[in-house]
C-alpha cells in the first residue's frame, strides 16, 4: 500500500485516489498542430526514478494532487494540490 | 546438439545424468556481431533463434543484463491464445499459434505446449452478443472459437459458481488455446539459438549505444564490472518492461509507453481439478489454470500506477482473491505458495510494437502489455524477418510505431489512449 500524504486529509491509502498518470504533460491548445497533441496524448517519458504523477482523491477531499513518486522505489517525497491557486490559498492558510 | 530422444533418457537412466551436454554454450563476447539483439528472454532468444534458422545469419548475440528467463519470461500466467479482433493482432497471434503447435518439435525440446482450451464466461445478454461478435470475427480469420452453453459448461467444467454471486451463462471458447512451461520456452529456444552459433551473453548489460552518422553501430555494455564496446550492423531491442529506458539512450525519445506491474500468484499443488483456462472477464477481471504440477496460476489487473518495482501491493493481491472465489469458491481453503510482480510495456493502444526505427541499424520490439508470452515464437519470427529484411513479415506490418500518429491504433479493448486500462 503506498501511502500518499494528501495535503487536505493528511496521509491516506493509495486505494482512495484514481491514478491520472504522468502531470508533466500539457495539453496544447485546441487548434495546436496535430503533431503537438499527438504527443501530449501518446507519448511518454515513463521513467524509471523520479515521476511528477496526478492522483486524483475520489474518496477523501476529490482534490487533484500532484505527487512526487519514485517509481523504482515507489518512495513519495511530497504531494501538492494540482491546481496552483488552491496551493497558494492552502499555503496561505496555514 | 545433442538430441534428446527417448533411447537417451533410457540412457541416462543405466549411467547417470553425466551423459547430458550443457544446455548452452556461455562463450566471451566477440568484437563484431551481424546483429545484437538486446535482452534474453523468450522474445529475444526467438529472434535470435529465427535470425539464424530462417535467415541463416549466425554470428548473432542475444545480451541479457540478469539470467536467461529472470525477467517476465520467467514470471508469467503462461497462457496461449489467439483470440482477437482487430486486424493487425488476429493475423499477427495466429501466426504465433502456429508457431506453437510444432514449437517442441521445432526446438527437439519439449515446451509442454498443452491446448486445452481457453474459455472466456459469460454473465449478461449484452457481454454474450458482444463476445458473439468478436468469435465470429475471429471465425471469418480462420481463428478456431466456438460457444458453450450453460449446459455444456456445466459438464466440462463442474467446479465453477455457476448461481453465485454472478450466475453464469455460458463461455466463449478457443479451443486451440491454452499453456506451455514458461522456463521450457526459454531454454529451448536458448538450446537451438546456441546450437546454430549464436552467442548468448548473460549478466552483460547494455548501458549506451554507438552510434556513427546518426546510425547505431554497436553498444555500449558492462559485464563482470568493466565497461566495453561490442560493434554490429543491426541492434534489435526486446527488452519488454524497460523499453522506455533503452529508448532514451539510443535517441528514440518517448515512446507510446508505460512500464506497469502487473502482479501472478500460485497455490499449493492440488489433484486435477481443472483442464481449461478460465477467464472470468467483465464483473471483475480474473484468469486461472492448473499448471501440470498441480499448483493453480492465476492473476488479475495491473497494480495501476507506473512502476519499475519487481513488487506488488497487497490491494491487488486482495482483489485478485476476491475474484477468485466469486468464480471459483471451491479454492477458498487452499493456500497461496508464491506470489510475484513482472513490469510491463503497457502501450498506449493495448497492442505491441514490432518494427524497424526511424534510426538506422535499430529496430524495436515492444508494448507487450501481459500478452508477451503466447506472442514468444510469433514475436521472435517476425522481428528476425524485420531485422534481416529491412522490412515488416505479413504479420507483423500493422504493429508500426507510427500507428499512433497516423490514427491506426490496434485498440482491442476499445478503452482509448490509457496504458493503465489495456
Amino acid at each position: 500500500m503506498l501511502r500518499i500524504p494528501c495535503p487536505v486529509c493528511g496521509p491516506r491509502d493509495h486505494t482512495e485516489f484514481v491514478y491520472e498518470g504522468d502531470a508533466t504533460v500539457a495539453y496544447p491548445a485546441l487548434d495546436a498542430p496535430e503533431q503537438e497533441w499527438f504527443e501530449a496524448v501518446f507519448l511518454r517519458e515513463n521513467p524509471r526514478g523520479p515521476h511528477s504523477e496526478i492522483w486524483h482523491h475520489t474518496q477523501g477531499c476529490r482534490a487533484l494532487l500532484i505527487v512526487e513518486r519514485d517509481t523504482l522505489t515507489h518512495e513519495i517525497s511530497g504531494a501538492r494540490l494540482a491546481h496552483p491557486g488552491m496551493a497558494a490559498a492552502l499555503e496561505e492558510d496555514a | 546438439m545433442q538430441r534428446y530422444n527417448v533411447w537417451q533418457v533410457i540412457r541416462a537412466g543405466l549411467k547417470g545424468p553425466g551423459i547430458w551436454d550443457k544446455v548452452w554454450d556461455q562463450p566471451e563476447p566477440k568484437p563484431y556481431y551481424d546483429v545484437i539483439v538486446v535482452g534474453g528472454g523468450g522474445h529475444g532468444l526467438a529472434t535470435a533463434y529465427y535470425l539464424a534458422k530462417v535467415h541463416k545469419i549466425r554470428n548473432v548475440a542475444v545480451i541479457e543484463k540478469g539470467w536467461l528467463g529472470g525477467g517476465n519470461a520467467g514470471r508469467n500466467t503462461t497462457i496461449v491464445r489467439s483470440n482477437y479482433m482487430m486486424p493487425g493482432n488476429t493475423e499477427f497471434y495466429e501466426h504465433s499459434l502456429k508457431l506453437w503447435e510444432t514449437l517442441s518439435h521445432e526446438l527437439n525440446y519439449n515446451v509442454m505446449f498443452s491446448q486445452r482450451a481457453h474459455v472466456n464466461l459469460v454473465f449478461t445478454p449484452g457481454q454474450r452478443d458482444a463476445m458473439a461478435r468478436r468469435y465470429n470475427i475471429m471465425r471469418l480469420n480462420g481463428i478456431d472459437g466456438e460457444y458453450w452453453d450453460r449446459d455444456e459448461l456445466m459438464k466440462r467444467i463442474p467446479h465453477l459458481a455457476y448461481d453465485g454471486r454472478y450466475p453464469i451463462l455460458g463461455a466463449y471458447v478457443q479451443p486451440r488455446a491454452g499453456t506451455a512451461r514458461h522456463d521450457a520456452v526459454n531454454w529451448g529456444f536458448a538450446r537451438a539459438a546456441s546450437a546454430l552459433g549464436v552467442d548468448i551473453l548473460q549478466g552483460t548489460e547494455v548501458t549506451g549505444f554507438v552510434k556513427k552518422a546518426g546510425a547505431v553501430v554497436g553498444v555500449e555494455v558492462r559485464r563482470g564490472g568493466e565497461s566495453r564496446e561490442i560493434m554490429a550492423e543491426k541492434v534489435g531491442l526486446a527488452v519488454a518492461g524497460h523499453t522506455s529506458v533503452l529508448a532514451h539512450k539510443a535517441g528514440l525519445g518517448r515512446l507510446p509507453i508505460e512500464t506497469h506491474k502487473l502482479q501472478a500468484f500460485v497455490s499449493e499443488a492440488l489433484k486435477p481439478i481443472l483442464d481449461t483456462v478460465v477467464v472470468f472477464g467483465g464483473p471483475g477481471h480474473f484468469y486461472i489454470s492448473q499448471s501440470d504440477k498441480g499448483s493453480m496460476v492465476f492473476g488479475g489487473d495491473l497494480d495501476g500506477y507506473c512502476s519499475y518495482a519487481q513488487k506488488g501491493n497487497l490491494p491487488i493481491y486482495e482483489d485478485v482473491m476476491a475474484n477468485c472465489l466469486a468464480i471459483m469458491p471451491c479454492l477458498g481453503r487452499v493456500r497461496v505458495l508464491r506470489q510475484w510482480a513482472g513490469v510491463m510495456d503497457m502501450s498506449m493502444d493495448g497492442s505491441p510494437i514490432i518494427t524497424k526505427t526511424d534510426i538506422p541499424g535499430l529496430y524495436l520490439n515492444a508494448g507487450w502489455c501481459y500478452g508477451g508470452f503466447k506472442a514468444t515464437p510469433g514475436s521472435g519470427h517476425v522481428f528476425a524477418h524485420t531485422i534481416a529484411k529491412d522490412e515488416p513479415h505479413e504479420a507483423n506490418r500493422r504493429l508500426t510505431l507510427d500507428r499512433y500518429a497516423r490514427g491506426y491504433q490496434i485498440d482491442e479493448s476499445g478503452h482509448g489512449p490509457w496504458a493503465k486500462v489495456h
